[in-house]
């Protein structure tokens, strides 16, 4: 026979503490990111500049490279050399990653001169600096498995630099096969858990609020310093 | 002061670390990134329509070989004496550890080992000769060479390396008369399987019906100074910026403008060690761009260089004339 609660505020206790594991990340996720937090509908006033957009724009661009790069997959890596259509699929390929990584390059600059880091966001801007880096990564193994003369001459010319500090021998720019796997599932998936996080820790902690105006008490003295968040 | 009390009272004063007390505004996050989604589409299937993108035909040693059968056979002749660039590579590639590119007196460079071994004798010339040997020049030629002690076949290919280097246009059919052994007959039957297109389908197949591995036809292209040719035309050379060009009017890897500068200024451009010297100078410059939350003076920047002034200038107008909320208020909660 099951115990009967005693009172509503222990019925309650019982609720949020019951469900196992399940519970337990339930309730931890829900006390991270309350629904009003992950996806709110209003922001400070100071979120009011055509930078913000940048962010949104760059997460919209990596969408298209993503679907892009997946209609390219299901015909394989040669077929865009074949065909006048899997060029154009690969035309779009390209020039989203273009888009994307000139959004992101303007969003980086944008939050460094905010110093987005500032109260507690020091591993937001971690996460996003980390998230450009892979992004290379992804970008460059894309120029290697082009399958034409800039793959060959990309390869064999980035073998030097891997090979001189000791990483060309577990990372072979010369292996297609390797380098494909890199580009279509290591890198792609390491960049989109690392936008994740960082779109999570940016609706946790908030967009970061501006410098103090010119005639306020600059109690600010310490806030370009990078705390990381408990 | 103890140093927990200090670490509260340094949270409870920065005031970018509570949230936000002022005035809000709606923003609609899911319309915007659906305008963004569409509008980036739209733009990425225009700029696809109307620039296209490049495709270089790649490069078969097939071609090359018809294309310049004197640089061909200059290169299988360096992979046979031993002097050619893979030969004399060291790691990952051979065992010499004095061809290790250094960074002071650390050669990072050795320390995988000899991961990914290439005998540039046999894996380049030799073995792809005894898969096709079916002239009985040939099978005699691979029988005087196996036949012969390591000292020998130095002497013959180093001999014929050179003569070949000396003679007019580096033609092979004006070389000096000599002692190559079986040297010539073996680099003559090398050219005629590579630009019959046997050569490629050699160096790639290493034992296995699957293949996906191109580092030895890579290496041996590579050796050559036919790919380079190619390649500086469409301004890809080190010091041409090629790392971040593309074949063709195309934006290329812009992003790469950094790495790329270093190898056009000295001491990276003349160094032996340039390579080394560049990646690490530019691990040190990519931790750096990570931490600078962390890293004094590159974090005080913004505050310098009032650019953010720019981003928030409607918050400052209104605040400096007292129209709205002054800094961010702490909040207990």
């Amino acid at each position: 026979m099951t115990a009967v609660p005693a009172s509503p505020e222990d019925a309650a206790l019982d609720r949020e503490e019951s469900g196992g594991w399940t519970g337990w990340v339930r309730r931890r996720a829900l006390r991270s990111f309350p629904p009003d937090q992950l996806l709110p509908d209003k922001q400070p006033i100071y979120v009011a500049s055509w930078i913000y957009v940048f962010g949104v724009a760059t997460i919209a661009a990596f969408i298209v490279v993503l679907a892009t790069g997946g209609i390219l997959a299901l015909r394989g890596p040669a077929w865009w050399h074949e065909s006048s259509l899997g060029h154009y699929v690969n035309s779009t390929h390209l020039w989203s990653v273009e888009l994307f990584m000139a959004f992101m390059v303007i969003h980086l600059w944008g939050k460094f001169f905010m110093a987005a880091w500032r109260g507690k966001r020091a591993l937001t801007w971690i996460t996003g600096a980390v998230s450009f880096l892979a992004s290379i990564g992804t970008a460059f193994t894309g120029y290697l498995t082009q399958q034409n003369l800039a793959s060959q001459w990309v390869s064999t010319q980035a073998k030097d630099g891997l090979n001189s500090v000791g990483i060309g021998s577990y990372f072979n720019v010369l292996d297609f096969g390797q380098m494909l796997m890199w580009h279509i599932v290591l890198l792609p998936l390491g960049v989109g858990l690392l936008v994740v996080a960082h779109v999570l820790l940016v609706r946790r902690h908030g967009v970061v609020p501006p410098f103090p105006p010119k005639d306020a008490h600059d109690v600010n003295s310490t806030a370009t310093e990078g705390s990381v968040p408990a | 002061m103890t140093a927990a009390t200090a670490r509260v009272h340094r949270r409870v004063a920065d005031p970018a670390a509570q949230p936000w007390a002022g005035a809000k505004r709606p923003y609609d996050l899911v319309k915007e990134f659906v305008i963004a989604l569409v509008v980036v589409s739209l733009l990425t299937v225009i700029l696809a329509a109307l620039f296209s993108s490049p495709d270089d035909k790649q490069l078969t040693l097939a071609e090359w070989a018809k294309a310049a059968p004197n640089d061909f056979v200059a290169t299988a002749a360096t992979e046979l004496d031993g002097t050619s660039g893979s030969a004399t590579y060291g790691a990952p590639y051979t065992h010499d550890k004095s061809a290790a590119q250094k960074i002071g007196p650390l050669a990072p460079q050795n320390w995988p080992g000899v991961t990914i071994p290439i005998d540039s004798v046999q894996d380049f010339v030799v073995r792809p000769l005894e898969g096709a040997a079916v002239s009985p020049d040939l099978q005699a030629a691979l029988k005087q060479w196996t036949a012969a002690n390591a000292d020998q076949q130095q002497k013959w290919a180093s001999a014929y390396d050179t003569a070949l280097a000396n003679a007019p246009d580096t033609d092979p059919a004006k070389i000096a008369t000599g002692d190559y052994g079986p040297v010539p007959v073996m680099m003559t039957q090398l050219l005629a399987l590579a630009q019959s297109g046997g050569l490629d389908g050699a160096l790639l197949a290493q034992g296995r019906f699957y293949q996906t591995d191109y580092t030895k036809p890579l290496l041996f292209l590579a050796d050559g100074t036919y790919l380079e040719d190619l390649a500086r035309a469409q301004h890809l050379g080190g010091d041409q910026w090629g790392m971040m060009n593309e074949t063709g009017n195309y934006p290329g890897q812009a992003w790469l403008w950094l790495y790329t500068f270093w190898y056009q200024v000295k001491p990276f451009s003349t160094s032996g060690n340039g390579d080394a010297l560049v990646w690490s100078l530019m691990a040190l410059l990519t931790l750096v761009f990570v931490l600078v939350p962390f890293v004094p003076g590159v974090r005080s920047i913004p505050k310098l260089i009032p650019i953010h002034r720019l981003i928030w200038r409607n918050y400052y107008r209104d605040v400096e004339g007292g129209a709205a909320t002054a800094a961010p208020e702490i909040s207990s909660s």
